[in-house]
């Protein structure tokens, strides 16, 4: 082990940074060329801190943070800087060299805490691997060492996980395995990559404060890269704002929330759901539908599924939903994985028939349809992916995939039907010259645009938004948010919003579904139930949104509501 | 014995049961009465008795259903049929021919192993990028090697040029050199394409950016945590790699005139021996069924994630 | 053989719907697109020289006149086995026949007899893995099974039972190395009928209204033909060498006739006078089967 990084006096410590970048300019070599990715950065981070660097996809804050571990991808390359570890600069070191400080002086909490497990060694290998490589007593100690930090990071009966596999553990479970391996030899900085972005947010919240607790406990600095400014603003003293591989913009929290010195800030903070606060977007609540009627009545919805492999074994996906949506407003189902929400969204769209239960849309009972029937329906409701990469055929052009749904029914000529296309493509704020590309040769954004277009060219009157924002970055999902809002007004569309996170919800639903395992624990006006949930589990979820640190207010579904009700 | 074990052998009965069949229906029903004459032919030496005794176990004078059902049951008894060609029970043919074929097919395929894995470390590990790139293309170029051609440039080399290994009496061991040889390089191929192509996989993984986190070097990853998680899907292409084998023993007999099953092969389409040819059939048939079902029901012992729902593997 | 494979691999990543899981997925899907969009850029120089080579072959096999003077059946007299000169770039054989012209006339046969193969093969191998992929259920397992059969006898056992059946020749050899590929074009396009059917813009033309002939022929077919292609690709060159065995064997085109595997055949009783009789005809197989191989992987990535 580096001896320089070793005997630092204690108080020096304080001023000496864990960690010191400057100047870091970081290239991809592609058969295209050399790629700049990260131009220039400089930034701190000292002893028991938690610096966290924000960005959208593409900012390069991930790179950054490979970088300062020494693991970019092999045709990625420091081209200058230094990267300075409690006062060392190991930019220049050797792989093997790195190898002595990764796991001893800096660990690595990553994304993806299902994949980032090896699925054939069992969880107590995995954790004592790391004492291993860094020659940590004997096997004895090692066991006890595995099991004493399986236990520090809340796994009930560490010996029995200690010999599971992977895949017998939760998401969250497996993300506490891997904090773990990150704490096990205390080093000085560790790098949370993401480390919450694909749990579930109560599992969120749970995890970054195990994150905050032991930090305070070993005084190790945290750097959290992290694409969620509701997060960041919880967990950071101090913000590093970065676009398109620069910074900019950093300093304490506090400061940078307040006010906001670079124009992208400003309009991070302004599109980022969580820090907005109540703000309903455009218009009021739901009072002017009050007279229009029902577009969606589902009554007791109960959908089984039978387990695969067993033969009369089934799983109830969702246990006895019921709520209505008026006409022209907007109703949300709101849960975590599992809930449910997307199997009843799909019952809704008619893709599947209910176990029992009842579900009407404009009138027309959806459970009774089948054939030609249901196709004709497909004329009244249309569903919008989560994944927009996923939903639009590669090999079709926009104009093709625009035009589709016209050619399955009664048939139109040609030019009326390349109008439409248009009127319809300028409706959802896209530019002619995108007919002619392939999905692949558009942004995430513009793809979502293509398949909401898709879903409005046949003129619907329910429109089902299965996390159809979910999956786009803070600035983007905020246009199309204001997008959906300005057709829903336009076109009196009725949506039926799906998504797992609630500071969106708020944002743009009137009335909500909460589900739980497949029940619907709450229902009601967003007003109703975030101001008084009904359920425990609405009240945890509510209190797990993060980005609340900032509003003082002890009462917290109160500030979630802001000062409009 | 769980329901999907059961169930996984019965699907293989299936799968054997219809190989013999098509053998059946593409061999032995359609020439008909004609195999029987050639037993007729006085060069066989058989006697009369004989040739009753083989009218009957075809039940040659039966309707087609009748000759498939006596076929069956023949087999399941271990009667094989005559060979025309040498007169003898297809059996007797076998088992003489066998041994030196699954010697230089067993000696084939661990050199095959052996070059395949050697490739694929140095094709991670090598020290040098242009050395690493050089071992990836070398299985695309033993793919696309002709097993006959491999063999007779061998000896042209060898045995012509170099003089290493005599063309004519080589000792017991000189003499299988070469074709070990020839019969592993084309086998190495697909076997070193898929390790590669799982270790790239499993090097994709963020596990092992987890792992390099912890400290550990890249040779560490390697066996640690990239060997087991590459090799498992390797298995899966045993059963494929079992019938390379045998087609490369074949060519590879022929082409050094060795004795075996590949020459019995040979023998048997040149003088339209149905019997032993069907036999052969249905005993490679056999061979990839019982591997592959040997690598399925193996598979959970080596994959935790298999173990509790054994229905996975269908 | 891709069973075991995929239920391995899908056990990773868990039924999360939530953000992050997909934007490393968007990441991956830029990545690979970013990958493909290089790769057309570049247009490397391996695979310029894969397509140069299958285009003189092809020229070979069209017009086999424009590249040789001599005969690729009739010798010329006291001209056998003479080595590689400015007159006979190759060589001659025993019966003194130009060794270039015999490979450039077996162009012909083998460039056929491979195209006759993949034909087979991709036909009624894509045929069957469509419906099974198609129709699911009993069709398909019964389809399945029967594809299964095919896998389990060895490829060589399989084409040499065959052979017999209809014959010696080339066009019958063709034919057999084309029925042993079924099994594979079924398979893949089995897998990947079912991957497009699973995806969301399938059903996202289900759910505007699309009918199942419409959307099996719009989206399903287009789909899952590319890597089909790719298959196909690189059976033509597996066939060319299969259907060279088959005549080094003896079984496919008779003598006089130029055929490559054929060819070394002959040249194989001279290897220590006329080196040259069995490299050459080796050499361009390799080539042959290399470019086919490389222009195959042009066509995405085929997992077999």
């Amino acid at each position: 082990m580096s001896s320089t990084t070793n005997h630092i006096p204690s108080l020096e410590a304080a001023r000496i940074p864990v960690l010191e970048v400057g100047n870091l300019c970081v290239s991809y070599k592609g058969h295209g060329g050399i790629q700049k990715v990260v131009h220039n950065i400089a930034f701190d981070v000292h002893p028991g801190e938690v610096v966290a660097i924000v960005g959208e996809s593409g900012s390069g804050k991930t790179t950054t943070a490979q970088a300062v571990i020494g693991l970019l991808a092999e045709n990625g390359s420091v081209d200058s800087g230094f990267v300075k570890l409690n006062g060392t600069d190991i930019s220049g070191w050797s792989q093997r060299q790195l190898d002595t400080i990764r796991g001893g002086k800096i660990s690595l909490i990553p994304q993806d805490p299902v994949s980032s497990l090896n699925p054939v060694k069992t969880i107590g290998d995995q954790v004592g691997e790391i004492l291993r490589i860094h020659r940590w007593g004997n096997q004895r100690e090692i066991d006890a060492r595995v099991l004493e930090l399986l236990a520090r990071v809340g796994l009930s009966q560490p010996e029995l996980r200690a010999k599971q596999y992977p895949h017998e553990l939760s998401g969250g479970m497996r993300q506490r395995v891997l904090i773990a391996i990150a704490v096990a030899l205390q080093p000085a900085l560790i790098i949370a990559d993401e480390p919450t972005s694909a749990l579930d947010v109560t599992v969120q919240k749970r995890i970054l404060d195990l994150i905050d607790e032991l930090r305070r406990e070993n005084g190790t600095a945290v750097l959290l890269v992290t694409h969620d400014l509701g997060v960041a603003a919880d967990r950071a003293n101090r913000l590093i704002v970065m676009k398109d591989g620069r910074v900019q913009e950093q300093g304490p929290t506090e400061e940078i929330l307040a006010s906001p010195k670079s124009e992208y800030t400003r309009q991070l903070l302004a599109d980022a759901p969580s820090l907005r606060g109540a703000q309903r977007l455009s218009r009021g609540g739901g009072v002017r539908h009050e007279e229009q009627g029902d577009a969606i009545v589902v009554e007791n919805l109960i959908q089984d599924f039978s387990v695969r492999g067993g033969t009369q074994e089934t799983f109830r996906a969702v246990d006895g939903v019921s709520f209505k949506v008026r006409r022209g407003s907007t109703h949300a189902i709101v849960g975590e994985s599992g809930s449910g929400k997307t199997t009843t969204a799909r019952s809704v769209v008619g893709f599947q028939k209910p176990t029992s239960g009842r579900i009407v849309v404009e009138g027309v009972d959806v459970t009774t349809l089948r054939g030609d029937a249901l196709r004709q329906f497909r004329q009244t409701i249309q569903l919008v992916y989560q994944n927009p990469f996923g939903s639009l055929d590669p090999l079709q052009t926009v104009f093709q995939i625009i035009e589709e749904p016209l050619l399955n029914f009664e048939r139109i000529p040609r030019e009326e039907r390349a109008q439409k296309v248009r009127r319809i493509l300028e409706r959802v704020g896209l530019p002619e010259a995108v007919l002619e590309r392939k999905p692949r040769a558009l942004s995430g954004g513009q793809r979502q645009r293509v398949a909401i277009a898709r879903a409005l060219i046949l003129n619907p009157k329910v429109i089902i938004l299965d996390e159809a924002v979910s999956a786009l970055d803070v600035t983007v999902q905020a246009q199309i948010l204001r997008l959906l809002d300005e057709l829903q007004q336009a076109l009196d569309l009725t949506y039926l919003f799906i998504s797992h996170d609630l500071a969106v919800v708020r944002q743009i639903a009137d009335t909500v579904s909460v589900l739980h395992n497949g029940r619907q624990v709450d229902v009601g006006t967003v007003e109703e139930v975030f101001r008084r949930p009904k359920s425990d589990y609405t009240r945890e979820l509510i209190k797990a949104i993060p980005g609340q640190r900032g509003s003082a207010g002890s009462d917290i579904s109160l500030s979630l509501l802001g000062a409009s009700s | 014995m769980s329901k999907y074990m059961i169930g996984r052998i019965g699907q293989a009965a299936v799968v054997l049961w219809a190989a013999f069949t098509v053998s059946f229906v593409l061999l032995q029903a359609l020439p008909g009465d004609a195999i029987l004459i050639k037993f007729l032919n006085p060069e066989l030496g058989l006697g009369p008795e004989q040739i009753a005794d083989i009218r009957a176990s075809y039940a040659a004078d039966s309707p087609i259903l009748t000759q498939y059902l006596h076929a069956v049951a023949n087999f399941l008894s271990g009667n094989f049929g005559y060979s025309v060609q040498a007169g003898v029970p297809v059996s007797d043919v076998l088992i003489a021919n066998l041994p030196p074929t699954v010697w230089l097919a067993t000696l084939g395929f661990l050199l095959a192993v052996i070059v395949a894995v050697t490739l694929s470390v140095v094709s991670v590990l090598g020290p040098f990028s242009w050395l690493r790139s050089a071992m990836r293309s070398v299985p695309s170029l033993f793919v696309s090697t002709p097993v006959f051609w491999l063999g007779i440039l061998l000896i042209q080399i060898f045995s012509f040029q170099l003089k290493l290994i005599p063309v004519i009496n080589p000792g017991p061991w000189q003499a299988l050199v070469l074709p070990v040889l020839t019969l592993a390089i084309p086998i190495s191929a697909p076997l070193a394409q898929i390790l590669m192509r799982n270790i790239d996989d499993v090097l994709t993984e963020p596990f092992i950016a987890v792992a390099r986190a912890k400290g550990a070097s890249r040779s560490w990853v390697l066996w640690k945590h990239v060997a087991k998680n590459a090799v498992l899907p390797t298995l899966t292409i045993a059963g494929i790699l079992f019938g390379e084998l045998l087609a490369g023993a074949v060519v590879t007999e022929a082409v050094f005139g060795l004795n075996g099953i590949g020459g019995v092969t040979q023998r048997a389409v040149g003088n339209q021996d149905i019997a032993v040819l069907q036999a052969l059939v249905v005993f490679s048939a056999a061979a990839f069924v019982v591997i592959n079902l040997v690598v399925d029901l193996l598979y959970p012992v080596f994959d935790p994630r298999l173990r509790h729902k054994g229905g996975a593997l269908a | 053989m891709t069973g075991l494979n995929s239920t391995v691999r899908t056990e990773g990543p868990a039924l999360q719907d939530l953000s992050s899981t997909l934007r490393r997925s968007d990441h991956a899907l830029l990545h690979s697109a970013l990958l493909r969009w290089r790769a057309l850029r570049r247009v490397s120089a391996g695979l310029v020289l894969s397509w140069l080579v299958i285009a003189t072959v092809i020229l070979w096999a069209i017009f086999p006149a424009w590249f040789t003077s001599y005969s690729g059946t009739v010798g010329v007299a006291r001209q056998q086995l003479r080595a590689p000169s400015a007159e006979h770039w190759l060589g001659t054989d025993a019966l003194g026949r130009d060794l270039l012209a015999r490979l450039i006339y077996g162009a012909g046969n083998s460039l056929s007899g491979a195209l006759v193969a993949v034909a087979v093969g991709l036909v009624v191998g894509t045929a069957l893995g469509l419906v099974a992929g198609s129709a699911r259920g009993k069709v398909d397992s019964v389809i399945m099974r029967g594809v299964d059969v095919l896998l389990s006898i060895p490829q060589l056992l399989l084409s040499l039972s065959i052979v017999i059946l209809l014959g010696f020749g080339t066009v019958n050899a063709a034919i057999a190395v084309g029925i042993t590929s079924i099994a594979s074009f079924a398979r893949l396009a089995r897998s990947e009928v079912v991957r497009v059917r699973a995806s969301d813009y399938v059903e996202a033309a289900f759910g505007s209204g699309g009918t199942f002939s419409r959307v099996l022929l719009r989206h399903v077919l287009p789909n899952s033909l590319t890597s089909v292609v790719g298959l196909a690709a690189l059976q033509f060159g597996a066939a060319i060498l299969a259907i060279s065995t088959l005549g080094f064997l003896g079984y496919g085109a008779p003598p006089p006739t130029p055929e490559w595997g054929l060819l070394i055949a002959e040249g194989r009783n001279y290897i220590a006078r006329a080196w040259w009789l069995t490299t050459a005809p080796g050499v361009v197989l390799i080539l042959v089967v290399l470019a086919a191989n490389r222009i195959s992987l042009s066509f995405g990535k085929i997992r077999l």
